[in-house]
């Protein structure tokens, strides 16, 4: 099984222990992991811009790298719907519909791919569980609170693997953090607030960190901890999952 | 004076951050409240999806079930207008004004009448209408528009309600009791209500079978209006039509469970014909709708029957407000309905939101509202409504992200800047850091620790 691994540009600027922890993460559970070195970032900063006539190249340059892999991995919800959503240039439609479709986010492709039952990883801490909105209700990585259908959730079904783990939810469940990509800067204001009151929700459960499976939410959270002064950290998924494998 | 963005009149309102959170809070709340309700009915999702092909096909055969409405409503004896906009939709109620030369209007809430700002427009002609509805009651008379299209004045306190009464209704001083302020409302309506001559209300649901209509409140004031008036004028969207009387059996338990969280709303009013003596009016308004109907993209917004739960859930509506959306219906489902009415003054609207989705999985008839924000964006973008910085960074990304080269270089050399010269980085002017640190630059990106070590 040959996976390419997928690492969003601002993961591998700016947090290179999260593609670190998923490409370990993998390679410890016997995938044969590739990473394309000309990969750049899926053009979804564009395109939900309203730019997305701005993101044919990305699409381009992400399908010269990607095209070789039975299946893609990235730790980010984010960036893996809008390659299954948005996808569109750089090779016949028949190639494109192949890699919307082998494209999957770290924890789904854990559950459902690698059907992952246990993990021999440790990390005795209290946990908060921030549920990200694109791998949440775009992916479906979890049931959604809106909806009237059966509980589950990919990424807690993982954390429940690790060992001396508490995961502890805040009040609501699966609201938006507020990062939303150039919404974070462009409506600055709504953005922090957002960010903002989820942190206190993860305050009032004493947690230690916080974790989900999308760095872009993190980072946004770690900006508000940092700027607290909290000592609370956040936390990528991939990182917990990676601990004392 | 031009308008504030929703990014600038939302900054404002966050300024007061208790108030933000209250105003959060409290439609929080109504969420909760939603939930708790739709989750006592295992069909939920079931309905949700016959309503949304009930709607689907209405719209697709709009022209043969509006005709059929228009007859039948004749037979029963209604009067049908066409009004093509919003201005031709108040010149047809003030010819019935005129004509039928009455001066005392009572309104139950209709957010057509808000959209066609027919209040100002029979004002500018000496004519006032008094809006009955107790949200809209206290808007009215504090000059401001709804900021809720179900809640009108969920953005006020008690205090304010009361301080207003005091104003104008003559209530005691800082008597914040509810049920005395209500009270106080309920008995100066009841006096217009008596001595109304004509009473306007919106339409929930039109049955193009029957020709009947029905309105939903929880007030009971669209009934008293016209109970106590000789006539009648109702005004509806092209799109408020649904085939079947049966169909409401569909609606009717989506409407209110989404909109408060009660299984029906306290008065399902159904209209079928004038009773003896009096006028009863249909204006059937088009006033874009047909444009949205021709978007192919976007022609299921006009699905939505106005419950507003994607306003409850929207965590930008909720710290927001909706006088940040400087239009007649605020929250997720305004910013995909009002760029068709003005593309350029609504520009902003699309971009309003997260993408968080929450909105389309509440919606009671599942419209793809969030993935109808980013094709708006589009949208919005193709047409030139779009700041120059704006534009000029996303054409700078796309470069650098598009040269695999450049990329790997402006990344090496930006994390340089970020760690040796971090005071270029972290200033107010980076509207990131205004409130939230930069992430930490490290020395290797992953790329260079995968060369190294793989």
């Amino acid at each position: 099984m040959k996976v390419g691994l997928f690492v969003p540009c601002y993961i591998d600027q700016f947090y290179p222990g999260v593609a670190i922890a998923t490409y370990e993460l993998l390679k410890k559970l016997g995938c044969d992991v590739g990473f394309p070195m000309d990969q750049t970032c899926c053009g979804q900063p564009m395109a939900n811009s309203g730019f997305s006539g701005l993101s044919k190249a990305c699409d381009k340059n992400f399908v010269n790298n990607f095209s070789g892999f039975d299946y893609i991995v990235a730790p980010s919800g984010s960036c893996v719907l809008h390659v299954r959503e948005h996808l569109n240039e750089g090779a016949s439609p028949a190639e494109i519909d192949r890699i919307r479709n082998s494209v999957y986010e770290l924890t789904e492709f854990l559950i459902d791919i690698l059907k992952v039952t246990r993990l021999k990883a440790s990390f005795p801490h209290r946990v908060g569980m921030h549920i990200s909105c694109h791998g949440q209700r775009g992916l479906h990585l979890s049931s959604m609170s809106e909806l009237v259908d059966p509980g589950f959730s990919k990424p807690e079904q993982l954390l429940n693997m690790v060992d001396g783990l508490e995961l502890l939810k805040p009040a609501r469940v699966d609201e938006c953090c507020g990062f939303g990509g150039t919404f974070c800067v462009f409506e600055e204001a709504v953005s922090v607030k957002m960010g903002k009151d989820r942190i206190q929700e993860h305050l009032r459960n004493d947690v230690e960190f916080i974790t989900g499976g999308d760095t872009s939410c993190l980072m946004h959270l770690e900006g508000i901890l940092k700027r607290q002064g909290s000592g609370v950290k956040a936390i990528h998924l991939a990182e917990i999952l990676n601990s004392n494998l | 004076m031009s308008i504030k963005t929703h990014a600038e009149a939302a900054q404002e309102f966050i300024r007061d951050e208790p108030r933000t959170d209250w105003h959060d809070e409290t439609l929080w709340f109504v969420r909760q409240k939603r939930d708790k309700s739709v989750h006592t009915l295992p069909e939920w999702e079931l309905l949700r999806d016959w309503a949304s092909r009930i709607k689907n096909h209405t719209l697709s055969n709009l022209d043969h079930y509006l005709k059929s409405f228009e007859n039948n409503a004749i037979a029963n004896g209604i009067k049908i207008h066409w009004a093509s906009d919003a201005e031709e939709h108040n010149r047809i109620i003030y010819k019935i004004i005129a004509d039928n030369k009455v001066c005392k209007i009572v309104k139950s809430k209709s957010m057509l009448t808000e959209e066609c700002h027919l209040n100002e427009y029979l004002k500018d002609r000496g004519i006032n209408t008094l809006d009955t509805d107790l949200g809209e009651y206290i808007v009215q008379l504090r000059k401001e528009a709804p900021s809720h299209i179900v809640l009108p004045a969920i953005h006020l306190k008690r205090q304010d309600v009361s301080e207003t009464f005091h104003e104008h209704l003559n209530t005691e001083k800082g008597n914040y009791d509810p049920q005395y302020l209500a009270a106080s409302a309920r008995h100066h309506l009841r006096e217009r209500f008596i001595e109304a001559d004509l009473a306007i209300t919106g339409v929930n649901f039109a049955v193009a079978e029957s020709g009947s209509f029905v309105v939903c409140t929880n007030e009971g004031n669209a009934d008293m209006g016209v109970h106590s008036a000789n006539i009648h004028v109702a005004c509806m969207g092209i799109e408020k039509l649904i085939p079947k009387t049966e169909h409401l059996g569909v609606f009717l338990r989506l409407l209110a469970r989404s909109a408060t969280g009660q299984p029906i709303t306290t008065y399902s009013s159904h209209f079928y014909k004038p009773r003896p003596g009096q006028q009863m009016h249909i204006v059937i308004v088009d006033n874009g709708r047909s444009r949205q109907l021709g978007r192919a993209d976007f022609r299921n917004s006009l699905k939505c029957i106005r419950c507003a739960a994607c306003f409850n859930t929207c965590p930008v509506y909720r710290r927001s407000g909706g006088h940040s959306y400087h239009s007649t219906v605020a929250g997720p489902i305004g910013s995909i309905l009002n760029p068709n009415l003005d593309m350029k003054a609504n520009s902003d609207l699309p971009f309003a939101s997260t993408l968080c989705g929450s909105c389309s999985n509440v919606c009671p008839v599942k419209i793809d509202i969030h993935d109808q924000l980013w094709k708006w964006r589009q949208v919005v973008v193709a047409n030139g409504y779009v700041g120059k910085a704006k534009k000029a960074g996303m054409h700078g990304a796309a470069w650098i992200l598009s040269n695999p080269r450049i990329y790997r270089i402006s990344g090496k050399i930006g994390r340089w800047v970020m760690r040796t010269f971090p005071f270029i980085i972290n200033h107010p002017l980076n509207v990131w850091y205004k409130q939230r640190e930069m992430p930490k630059a490290p020395e290797l990106s992953f790329r260079d620790w995968f060369k190294v070590n793989q």
